[in-house]
């Protein structure tokens, strides 16, 4: 039993992480209609960041979060501002195409400046990890929960509590509506591509001194991403953020008691099962973007 | 000559320098292809080899080359991706021409560049790999410095007792690399009467292994036996302490870099144990002490990390026993240099290399016998332990 609650723990940790990066990625094909393909590349600049804060500046390992998420934020912005909005209105096999390029471009960008070999981030946690019962957690691990459930929780105010997210949440039902009542729908699409991508930032910020930093982190992460939106439903925040823990779960159990061999293959498995037998999502119904 | 004549001239000088500066170029050195992972899983890994074999390149030719020419290394990125492996092994032999390969680090990725070295009728030396197959499958053309991981668990074999190993759970690489050790250390271990209970894989990319580790944690074994490559295992011993995992820990593959280990994963890597092919840490305790000075002092000297010798050793012994082909050959010509792989014979820098067939008859592959050794890391240090 202490390895099946071992698995659950291990679980919650892994979810949250992939709930940031779900919700990011569906904020942004919610409210924008933009398949975001450089979010894997956003995930692994927010690692690299921290990596740069921390071991490179010499910056206290709790400002470099927040530092990488600033990073994303303007990272995010710009990309919007200079390959998004042009585009506005053409098809969205274009979008996507760019997307993709921008996402290679990024990618390519950090193996140039960091090289391919895989870096290790400092953090200040002690070693020990933390015991309870039979399961045990490391320090770093359980600030990565916290902080990514705080993420969360913010996400959702932001979307649900704050007038920009009343702006946000408009455009998305009717944006020539939106743009008559006097919303300025053009800064909502770089504000929301940018807290998308500082999402994605984020996640990667978190998960990068858990794991190392490589160039090609992104790309799992990027995937995963996916197999979380269409689990949750596209566009639906509260369904990534289920999705997310649900897809920890099924990697976790599945590698603890089918096959560690297929770990990664458990979280298609679900997306096949999903397509086919409720395509527009697990939680469809559930009213989208808040 | 009138204006109109001059153009033409001229472009007809400038072709004619450009052809003869190129085939004067491709006399005077003779290139050796070099298919190493330096992006993806195994970046770190491959780039040390590389560096290692530049440190050979450039003795060599300090030294006037062979067969009174240069040799200049033409290397590419395999990006630890067994399909761009052969893409790589085709390109530097079609496009490039170079009469000989060293590669290609891990064994799924040499696996797929056999072939390719069949249709080209071109040698390959293998400098890391590990599995058994390499050498087995009847590909004349495959010369390995590496030690087989049926050749480290027969090394290994006499250690079994001495460590007291009574139950051992492995956790590998799901590819060729991980499951040959795993199959050649199960079959030797049973035969030494130890129990071999779970065998848990992980991908090359993977970076969470917590699923993997908890089984193992629960499991009745005293003993995890892990093969992977050095970023791997690092993430694995810090997820092990997080998890609370206390069991022996031993390592093969020789890609651990020990040093790397002790940097990056700290005290969570207190006590495990590596197999390993080399002993940089003690160069009076090599085969060919000087031999390992020069080569340790040339690695320092470039600034690089002093964790990579335990890798890049393989990419200096690699290119040295190419040259050494070469000059046996008297040709730089793929045929000669293949047949001159079986006259090769000197001492690197973790044993003789030599080259012994192996595999089916007609058809055998060369490998070459290297040492293998146990350490310890204790006390944020590499050591030998005493058995």
């Amino acid at each position: 039993m202490a390895e099946f609650y071992q698995h659950l723990l291990n679980t919650l940790v892994l979810g949250g992480t992939y709930a940031l990066l779900g919700i990011g990625l569906t904020l942004i094909f919610g409210i924008m209609n933009v398949v975001n393909f450089t979010h894997g590349a956003l995930y692994t600049v927010g690692a690299y960041l921290t990596y740069l804060a921390v071991a490179a500046l010499g910056l206290n390992f709790f400002l470099a979060l927040p530092a990488a998420i600033l990073g994303g934020l303007v990272l995010g912005a710009a990309i919007e501002l200079v390959l998004l909005r042009p585009l506005r209105g053409s098809d969205i096999d274009t979008t996507m195409l760019v997307m993709i390029g921008a996402g290679i471009v990024l990618q390519s960008g950090t193996l140039w400046l960091f090289g391919g070999v895989a870096k290790a981030i400092p953090t200040p946690f002690p070693e020990a990890p933390l015991q309870i019962g039979p399961v045990s957690v490391s320090w770093l691990r359980l600030f990565v929960l916290g902080a990514a459930l705080t993420l969360i929780v913010l996400t959702y105010v932001l979307i649900n509590r704050t007038r920009l997210g009343l702006a946000m949440r408009a455009a998305f039902q009717d944006h020539d509506t939106a743009a008559l009542m006097g919303v300025n729908v053009r800064l909502i699409y770089t504000a929301t591509f940018a807290i998308g991508s500082s999402l994605a930032a984020a996640a990667g910020a978190l998960l990068g001194p858990v794991y190392v930093v490589f160039p090609q982190m992104g790309g799992m992460a990027e995937l995963k991403a996916f197999a979380i939106v269409i689990l949750g439903g596209l566009g639906n925040i509260t369904g990534a953020a289920i999705g997310g823990f649900i897809l920890a779960l099924a990697e976790e159990l599945g590698a603890g008691y089918i096959s560690s061999g297929y770990r990664d293959a458990m979280g298609f498995l679900i997306i096949i099962a999903v397509l086919v037998f409720k395509p527009t999502g697990l939680f469809a119904k559930a009213e989208r973007i808040g | 000559m009138t204006r109109k004549t001059l153009a033409p001239a001229l472009t007809h000088a400038l072709a004619l320098s450009l052809v003869l500066a190129s085939s004067t170029a491709y006399a005077q050195a003779i290139r050796i292809g070099v298919n190493e992972p330096l992006t993806g899983a195994f970046a770190a890994s491959g780039t040390y080899v590389v560096n290692g074999a530049k440190i050979a390149a450039d003795e060599i030719n300090a030294k006037g080359g062979v067969l009174g020419r240069k040799i200049e290394l033409v290397i590419e990125d395999n990006k630890s991706n067994p399909t761009e492996a052969a893409a790589v092994a085709e390109k530097l032999i079609t496009s490039d021409k170079t009469p000989v390969l060293m590669g290609a680090w891990g064994s799924s990725l040499t696996l797929a560049v056999m072939p390719k070295l069949a249709d080209y009728e071109t040698a390959m030396l293998v400098e890391t790999s590990s599995s058994g197959k390499i050498t087995t499958s009847g590909n004349p053309y495959v010369f390995r410095i590496s030690p087989p991981s049926s050749l480290e668990a027969e090394t290994f074999a006499p250690m079994v007792a001495k460590l007291g190993l009574k139950k051992v759970d492995f956790l590998i690489l799901n590819n060729d690399f991980g499951r040959g050790a795993a199959a050649d250390f199960g079959t030797m271990l049973k035969g030494k009467g130890v129990a071999v209970g779970l065998v848990e894989t992980m991908d090359q990319g993977a970076q969470d292994m917590s699923a993997q580790l908890s089984k193992l944690k629960a499991s009745d074994s005293d003993t995890i036996m892990i093969t992977s490559a050095v970023d791997q295992l690092v993430l694995i011993f810090k997820q092990m302490a997080a998890l609370g995992l206390k069991k022996r820990v031993i390592t093969t593959g020789g890609s651990q870099n020990p040093d790397q280990i002790i940097a990056q994963a700290g005290s969570a890597a207190e006590g495990t144990m590596h197999l390993t092919t080399f002993l940089p840490w003690f160069p009076e305790k090599t085969p060919n002490p000087q031999a390992t000075a020069y080569f340790i002092g040339e690695w320092n000297n470039r600034g690089f990390q002093f964790a990579g010798v335990t890798e890049s050793f393989r990419g200096y012994d690699g290119i040295r026993a190419i040259a050494q082909a070469i000059e046996k050959a008297g040709s730089a010509e793929p045929a000669a240099i293949t047949k001159a792989f079986w006259s090769v014979d000197f001492t690197g820098l973790n044993g003789p290399i030599r080259f012994i067939k192996a595999g089916p008859a007609g058809k055998e592959s060369g490998q070459s016998k290297p040492d293998v050794y146990l350490i310890e890391i204790r006390d944020g240090k590499v050591a030998v332990p005493t058995l």
